[in-house]
């Protein structure tokens, strides 16, 4: 994407000497500058402060009073968490998540750290239409794959089963993962492979054993997008897997309990929603660095 | 039974691909260096082409064809499932897409660079970006799930459980249904309150890329032309959002293909009642309802496919511009 360019921006460090002396007629400035931040963070804030509290308030408080008097009559419970967990059936959703995830993470990686390697080192006959295919592909909208892959995938009895999911996600992602690899693999020095090959090494060896472990950053950030794509994904195991299945992964089982409660369970809903954004939310914030690199370094797929 | 697709994805199919380029690599070495040269990049690119070719590229030509083909998906009905996507009935949701597709990536790109030039002067931009980024590790049925509480409704003179309303009976105002108003009312506000959810879950990624092209805006220019007499305001017009112009186009094009393609929200906030369906919305009910009915669904995609055709063209120009293709 039009991104690539800032691929090298984002690793420079921040200039020490950005913040400027404030002068007294710049003072009402500032004061409008506060005010704008305070009010952004506060209103972008509200709705998580709201499934936090909504989550563990009481049934019949939520039904006489608005959320916010959590704050003024503090009656707590983790019930919702408990009640949450039985009907989400997380025993086998967590299960069937993960084997949807996981795959599309390792598959992601892997295949676009080759797809980048090729593209980055070597020049070929062909390596311009398959580099300016990745780049329209990779804007492509979901829903045109949609229909020939549910007559594809219940031809072939992947219907219903994980590995769907998974192989969708992965081709999907695929040419944006290659792209991101091409971009920062191109960075890398050329020194260190010619080296590595006067001393005989393959190209195999250089692979794996100079181009992957320098990439490391890239690839880290690659794989956390794909876990949240894949673990945050409703639309994909709606279709492939089913609303009603027993391999239904964890955001369509919220899906299916918010569709089934018109208005009324918001305890329920909030705690399953919590449940259900733990995993993604310990990634980012335990991985915030690499994630930020990646998604600024190629900007985002569709 | 789960354990099956996980190892096949995790162990079998990563060990096939490597056994694959480590015996192709056995096999070109004994080739001449041109050939190896011609050869070796197809070799890894091949499971690639493969897959692509499975998920992205074959249901592409497919639901061409389907698109043409009648309800059993053979024979040639000509335009008649286009017929049907423009007709009557898809009317409306082609409008609330054309919503979508202007108030979202507007919305995100005016609130993107206005926040990342504003957080970067402040000193708890670390903070600041912490809880502006948040919402991103949220799926959208879970922004659904708080959204829709926030929206909640009740008759004048109940009490109000939903934020909105209980600040409007605050200052005295009625109570507003705000993903549901009813069709004598103005319908098209129940889309806009949807796209307001996007817009929530969506900023943390036009904010990261923004916030790391603001930085990247050298100092010595926006102190030129400070000294220049320029005012704040006209220091940003002429330097900063020149400079950071590249990343403002990235975080449109993405939204509006994210616009395209909307379908979470609408699917799990309202499925689509309320005068707030989207194309893409429909297409899901044309494939699990009316799974005999594929040729609908496959015009619908490729209209999606049309619409995306001009940002697919503006990508490629714009890689082919910085020279890396």
């Amino acid at each position: 994407m039009s991104a690539a360019a800032s691929t090298t921006d984002t690793a420079a460090p921040r200039p020490l000497h950005r913040r400027r002396r404030i002068h007294p007629k710049q003072r009402f400035g500032r004061i409008v500058l506060h005010a704008i931040v305070t009010v952004a963070c506060l209103v972008w804030f509200t709705p998580i402060l709201q499934l936090l509290a909504a989550a563990l308030r009481t049934n019949p408080d939520t039904a006489a009073s608005g959320w916010w008097n959590i704050f003024v009559d503090p009656l707590i419970t983790l019930d919702n968490f408990a009640a949450a967990a039985t009907v989400m059936r997380l025993g086998s959703t967590v299960p069937a998540t993960l084997a949807m995830s996981i795959p599309a993470v390792i598959l992601t990686v892997l295949l676009a750290a080759y797809g980048g390697h090729a593209l980055s080192r070597w020049d070929f006959r062909g390596k311009g239409i398959v580099y300016a295919a990745l780049v329209g592909l990779m804007v492509v909208p979901p829903q045109v794959t949609l229909a020939p892959l549910v007559q594809l995938f219940s031809a072939v009895g992947l219907t219903g089963n994980p590995a769907a999911v998974w192989l969708w996600s992965l081709g999907f992602t695929l040419p944006f993962g290659v792209f991101l690899m091409r971009g920062y693999m191109a960075s890398l020095p050329e020194e260190l492979i010619e080296a590595a090959k006067v001393d005989g090494a393959s190209e195999l060896r250089v692979f794996f054993q100079i181009i992957l472990p320098l990439s490391a950053p890239i690839l880290a950030s690659l794989g956390i997008l794909q876990f949240l794509w894949t673990w945050n994904d409703l639309l994909t195991p709606l279709i492939f897997v089913g609303p009603a299945s027993a391999n239904a992964p964890i955001t369509l089982q919220l899906a299916n309990l918010l569709q089934s409660q018109s208005g009324g369970a918001t305890n329920l809903l909030s705690a399953g929603s919590l449940i259900a954004v733990l995993v993604p939310l310990i990634v980012i914030v335990s991985l915030q660095r690499y994630f930020v690199a990646g998604i600024t370094a190629g900007a985002v797929k569709g | 039974m789960l354990i099956v697709p996980f190892l096949l994805g995790t162990v079998v199919i990563p060990a096939v691909v490597i056994i694959f380029t480590t015996a192709g690599e056995r096999l070109l070495v004994r080739f001449s260096p041109t050939t190896q040269r011609r050869i070796r990049p197809w070799f890894w690119l091949a499971p690639i082409i493969i897959v692509v070719g499975v998920i992205l590229l074959y249901p592409i030509v497919s639901s061409v064809m389907l698109a043409f083909a009648g309800p059993d998906g053979t024979g040639n009905v000509g335009f008649d499932n286009f017929a049907w996507a423009f007709g009557e009935s898809m009317r409306p949701l082609l409008l609330n897409n054309i919503i979508w597709l202007v108030l979202l990536p507007a919305a995100l790109v005016v609130l993107g660079i206005v926040l990342a030039v504003l957080i970067d002067r402040v000193r708890y931009e670390a903070v600041a970006r912490v809880i502006l980024v948040l919402p991103t590790a949220i799926s959208f049925v879970a922004a659904s799930v708080t959204w829709r509480a926030l929206y909640a409704y009740a008759p004048e003179g109940r009490t109000q459980l939903g934020l909105f309303n209980a600040l409007r009976q605050l200052v005295g105002l009625e109570p507003v249904p705000w993903i549901a108003r009813p069709p004598s009312d103005a319908q098209w506000l129940n889309t806009v309150a949807l796209v307001v959810v996007a817009a929530w879950a969506g900023l943390g990624i036009a904010l990261l890329v923004l916030s790391a092209a603001v930085k990247a805006v050298p100092t010595e220019l926006l102190e030129a032309a400070r000294l220049d007499g320029a005012n704040e305001f006209r220091a940003f017009w002429n330097v900063t959002l020149p400079a950071i112009w590249p990343s403002v186009l990235t975080v449109l094009t993405t939204q509006i293909i994210a616009a395209i393609k909307i379908f979470d929200v609408v699917y799990v906030m309202t499925n689509g009642n309320n005068g707030t369906n989207v194309v893409a919305n429909q297409m899901y009910g044309e494939l699990f309802n009316r799974p005999e009915q594929l040729g609908h669904a496959a015009a619908i995609a490729i209209v999606l496919l049309v619409v995306a055709t001009p940002i697919i063209w503006f990508n490629i120009r714009s890689v082919r511009q910085q020279g890396t293709l």
